[in-house]
């Protein structure tokens, strides 16, 4: 198919807007690049860079109100804005092609998949049905789907994210497309999933030698992936390299910025601090005069508040759009001062058992015929119908323990219960066996029966800020609850104290006055962050308090967490799927896999054999922000298995790539491994330790 | 879905019994006795006495209620007070005819209305969608009987296309009788078409917002066939279930209607039994009333079912 000279893909001078009643708004302004036959082109940007509306527009979407204002795009040497209705319909699904970012909602939920692929089958290739349906199946075949009959006669509800995004795939692929635009097809998959469908991406570019617009806001995804990277920032291209380039020396000041308010693997609390980006993301109607990132910019001089800096060749490849990127080349320029700053100190002192949890058990019946949640039908497991019940076992015999002032981080993947956990020890899921207690005292299950002495010690961050702070109160009234409900302080004090407390959260006293949806993302959760430490609490538990927040912003709410945590001394079990961030901020590690906690380490150890079959396939999961990084390819066959159909024994055993045979369907044994890590196997340490070697290796360092 | 389907039909049962049982007991707390409105304000106290023991209305209460039900589910309805006649054959050809007209009506109902809504829902807020919905509007507001006369005017009296008067005899086969139902169906589908349209129209708006469609689009699917394919099956879900709702009231509701073209449906034989305080044909059309209804909303359901997968294969 690479037999054109021309680029694939041309964008020159680009500027998408949306109509206002004020005006133009604009989406994507003056972005220019090409991507050759063949290549697999990165577009890297946070929320409001313009991406998702450039790969769209490539394929001529616009929303409502949404037009080409500037410039042109060129496919294949057509300008795709020029065609007429059917050139566009014939080349839709056919030449270029879209993966979109959230399968489930992008499959028609009232047709069956196999007819959704063959319909396009029939309507670009005149196929007849016999044959269409035969097509559809082979293609299935070429994305590594399991069980393809079945799915064929499935409706899109009964099979997982991981397969969905495979019929997107498959649909994408039906005419071995000149272009894949792909636009986030992997978030919102588990990390195991992900890493296997980026392997099915990368197999079928390199056979077909297909060209891709790969928009992401991972960095792990980019490197892992991507040929060449454009990097977006509202709305402006502000980089554009060959990716390994663009990591090992970054010359845009924003890219340099993400790159290290990452945490990376190996780097700890105690010894790093992440750097993260100050200020917010401009909305796109307040953009600033001149270089639009110049507000954020550590380097920013005179010159780049005033002047829009021009888009340059500063390497033969590299373009980039900034006024001092000769002194960067040469790495003149200073390093932004937040890294200078101290990381936080040493570990506090050991002080005693906060937090102890002894055998829990989370278990929901399940109701006549409906199954709850989204779990389907998964491979055939062993159940005693008896012995076990239908229930979906979210957690299954889970035993921790925290001490005072110490981080415990809880990493998995969707059903691994982490969540339930959460829940679990804050009072919003009653455990149906085994007892949690708290600085040595029983903690009732119900929170309604916990006093206000235990709810003052025992707080809680969420995942949406959005939704878990009261959109109709001020920020003044949300942040004086904590203080009038569990200490009992009168109104006015506080208030006074609420402002205090934005103080120590850096944020202006004027925002006590405002309200939730006037502030972004990270604001919010800084509130919500405030607000659970207002009284002092002595364990915080934290689920997924960054995951839905811009890249630039996670550092700074990591560093304050942090901050926060080791100026009161308070303990915080750290809930995520991401295993850098955990790895970074958390003292000790559990890594849970369907209801039960798999292996134990300290935070440092987690990375270094021996590891749990599940860690270790973890490990080498996990997109690594670094191309030059080595890593193992540890793949998992399958999906995780329902929790309402739990296998026996390890719950591991019919995905393990080390099972060693009958033996994995009974319980395993907790086996100590040195150094505070326990593992959860039946393969005895000695024989791990001997056989794994390190999952990630060094990548080279980093050019400032 | 067989387990939905029975629990389903057990819940109609239900709603059925215990619907008559507030039948069977209102009427036996409305103000007169029986038997005097039978023999007339006139009659000797032995003769009403007589009449009650005849009539088995000094019997306890369970025990009539029962009898009262046995009777009923054989199709021994009794007799109506007013028309001195048996009841069941009665509402029978009654209920006939108003399915004659529920079925016109939903003829030319269902894909007019339909049409209009799609039109709307694809033309959201441009001129197309503003005359559709502001004109439903409109019609909607008026009441049947005044549609229903100035369809008379128009298509009877001007224009002589048909007849004003619907009123068709028992014996009339249903070729014989569409002419004269044409008029009061035309009437009763003025007013569900504003609202299976606008229904329709929202179905319409809200599947275009979804991510599958812009698949289906970008997969170079011509813009017909992502319509009436993909969003269409999807759009009308709620707009069945209402049609068959609808049915329950096309059934027994159109009171109005049949009396300006004094049509003999089911609507005018319920009026006529609550002004005659006739309380077994009251009861009797009730009922059937209330079956018409719980079938209706049973249909619904069950169509829904079908047609969205994530319930019929639970």
């Amino acid at each position: 198919m690479s037999n054109l000279i021309t680029p694939v893909l041309e964008i020159s001078n680009l500027t998408i807007g949306y109509r206002q009643p004020a005006g133009w708004l604009d989406a994507v302004r003056d972005v220019s690049l090409s991507i050759q036959p063949g290549q697999v082109y990165g577009l890297v940007g946070e929320s409001g860079s313009g991406k998702s509306t450039l790969a769209l527009a490539v394929m001529r979407y616009l929303g409502e109100g949404g037009a080409l204002r500037f410039g042109t795009i060129r496919f294949a040497g057509r300008d795709v804005y020029s065609l007429t209705p059917s050139e566009l319909q014939a080349i839709r699904g056919t030449q270029i092609a879209l993966v979109p970012q959230d399968p489930f909602s992008a499959l028609n939920p009232s047709i069956k998949v196999g007819e959704q692929i063959a319909e396009t089958l029939r309507w670009h290739q005149s196929l007849s049905p016999q044959e269409a349906r035969t097509q559809a199946r082979t293609l299935l075949d070429s994305v590594r789907m399991a069980d393809p009959n079945r799915v064929l006669d499935s409706y899109q509800h009964q099979i997982s994210g991981g397969m969905q995004q495979r019929v997107m795939i498959a649909l994408a692929l039906i005419s071995d497309p000149l272009l894949l635009v792909l636009d986030e097809p992997t978030t919102g998959l588990d990390v195991t999933t992900e890493a296997a469908i980026l392997d099915v991406f990368r197999g079928l570019m390199e056979t077909y030698n297909t060209a891709a617009l790969y928009v992401t806001h991972n960095l792990g995804v980019v490197a892992r992936i991507c040929d060449r990277v454009a990097v977006l920032y509202a709305s402006e291209l502000v980089e554009d390299a060959p990716t390994a380039e663009l990591y090992r020396q970054p010359l845009h000041p924003y890219t340099r910025g993400l790159l290290d308010s990452v945490p990376r693997l190996g780097e700890d609390k105690h010894h790093h601090r992440l750097t993260p980006i100050g200020g917010r993301i401009p909305h796109l109607d307040e953009l600033p005069p001149g270089c639009v990132f110049a507000p954020r910019c550590p380097l920013a001089v005179e010159l780049c508040h005033t002047t829009r800096p021009p888009l340059e060749e500063a390497v033969p490849g590299r373009r980039v759009r900034c006024h001092r990127w000769p002194e960067i080349l040469a790495g003149n320029a200073p390093t932004p001062e937040a890294a200078a700053a101290a990381p936080v100190g040493e570990a506090l002192p050991a002080g005693g058992m906060l937090l102890s949890l002894d055998d829990v058990r989370v278990h929901y019946p399940l109701g006549r015929g409906r199954l709850v949640g989204a779990q389907r039908r998964c491979a055939p497991t062993e159940r005693f119908p008896f012995a076990r019940g239908r229930a979906v076992r979210a957690l299954d015999g889970v035993s921790l323990t925290l001490g005072r002032g110490r981080t415990l981080g809880i990493v998995g993947e969707s059903g691994s219960g982490k969540t339930t956990l959460a829940r679990a020890i804050i009072g919003l899921a009653e455990p149906t066996s085994g007892g949690i207690q708290f600085s040595g005292v029983s903690l009732p299950r119900k929170l309604s029966r916990r006093p206000a002495a235990i709810l003052r010690k025992l707080q809680m961050v969420f995942q949406n800020p959005l939704e878990a702070l009261n959109p109709y109160l001020t920020i003044g009234e949300i942040l004086s609850r904590p203080f009038i409900r569990l200490l009992g302080l009168p109104r006015k004090e506080a208030l006074a104290e609420a402002v205090k407390l934005l103080a120590a959260v850096r944020l202006p006293e004027e925002y006590a006055a405002r309200l939730p949806g006037q502030l972004s993302g990270g604001e919010r959760q800084r509130i919500a962050i405030a607000r659970a430490f207002a009284a002092s609490p002595e364990l915080l538990v934290a689920d997924e308090p960054v995951s839905a927040l811009d890249v630039s912003v996670q550092a700074s709410i990591l560093n304050l967490l942090n901050e926060l945590q080791w100026a009161r001394g308070t303990a915080m079990v750290f809930i995520s799927h991401d295993l850098s961030v955990v790895g970074y901020l958390a003292d000790e590690v559990a890594v849970m896999y369907l209801g039960r906690v798999v292996q134990v380490a300290e935070a440092r150890d987690i990375f270094e054999a021996p590891y749990h079959p599940y860690t270790e396939a973890l490990l080498s999961a996990i997109p690594i922000p670094d191309p030059a990084a080595v890593q193992e390819n540890i793949r998992l066959d399958g999906e995780v298995p329902g929790a309402a159909n739990l296998p026996l024994g390890c719950p591991f055993h019919t995905r393990c790539p080390r099972l060693v045979g009958e033996i994995c369907r009974t319980e395993p044994p907790w086996q100590e491994a040195g150094g505070g890590k326990r593992i959860w196997c039946h393969i005895p340490v000695a024989e791990l330790a001997a056989v794994q070697g390190r999952v990630i290796g060094a990548g080279r360092q980093v050019d400032r | 879905m067989a387990r939905y389907f029975l629990r389903r039909i057990g819940l109609l049962l239900l709603t059925v019994a215990l619907t008559s049982l507030i039948v069977f007991v209102i009427t036996q707390y409305l103000p007169g006795d029986v038997c005097r409105i039978i023999l007339g304000r006139e009659a000797g106290d032995a003769a009403v006495a007589d009449c009650r023991v005849d009539l088995g209305l000094d019997d306890p209460l369970p025990v009539q209620y029962f009898r009262w039900l046995a009777n009923f589910a054989q199709g021994d309805w009794g007799t109506s007070y007013s028309v001195k006649a048996e009841i069941f054959p009665v509402v029978m050809q009654r209920t006939r005819n108003s399915l004659m007209l529920a079925a016109v009506t939903l003829v030319m109902a269902v894909p007019l209305s339909i049409l209009l809504g799609v039109l709307a829902g694809l033309n959201e807020n441009k001129g197309v969608d503003h005359v559709i919905s502001v004109g439903s509007l409109a019609v909607v507001g008026l009441p049947e009987f005044v549609t229903g006369i100035v369809l008379i005017q128009l298509f009877a009296f001007k224009w002589k296309l048909f007849p004003a008067n619907s009123s068709i005899r028992v014996e009339t086969p249903f070729w014989e009788a569409l002419p004269m139902l044409i008029l009061p169906a035309l009437t009763a589908t003025l007013v569900l078409l504003a609202y299976i349209a606008r229904l329709t129209r929202a179905g319409v708006v809200e599947e275009l917002k979804q991510p599958y469609v812009r698949t289906a689009t970008l997969k170079g699917l011509p813009r017909r066939m992502v319509i009436f394919k993909h969003v269409l099956r999807n759009a009308l879900l709620p707009t069945v279930t209402v049609l068959a709702i609808s049915f329950g009231w096309l059934i027994s509701g159109l009171i109005v209607v049949e009396n300006v073209f004094n049509y003999p449906g089911l609507g005018r034989l319920l009026a006529f039994a609550i002004d005659r305080r006739d309380l077994p044909l009251l009861q009797a059309v009730t009922m059937i009333t209330v079956v018409g209804y719980a079938l209706a909303n049973l249909l619904a359901d069950m169509a829904y079912a079908w047609l969205n997968p994530r319930i019929r294969l639970e």
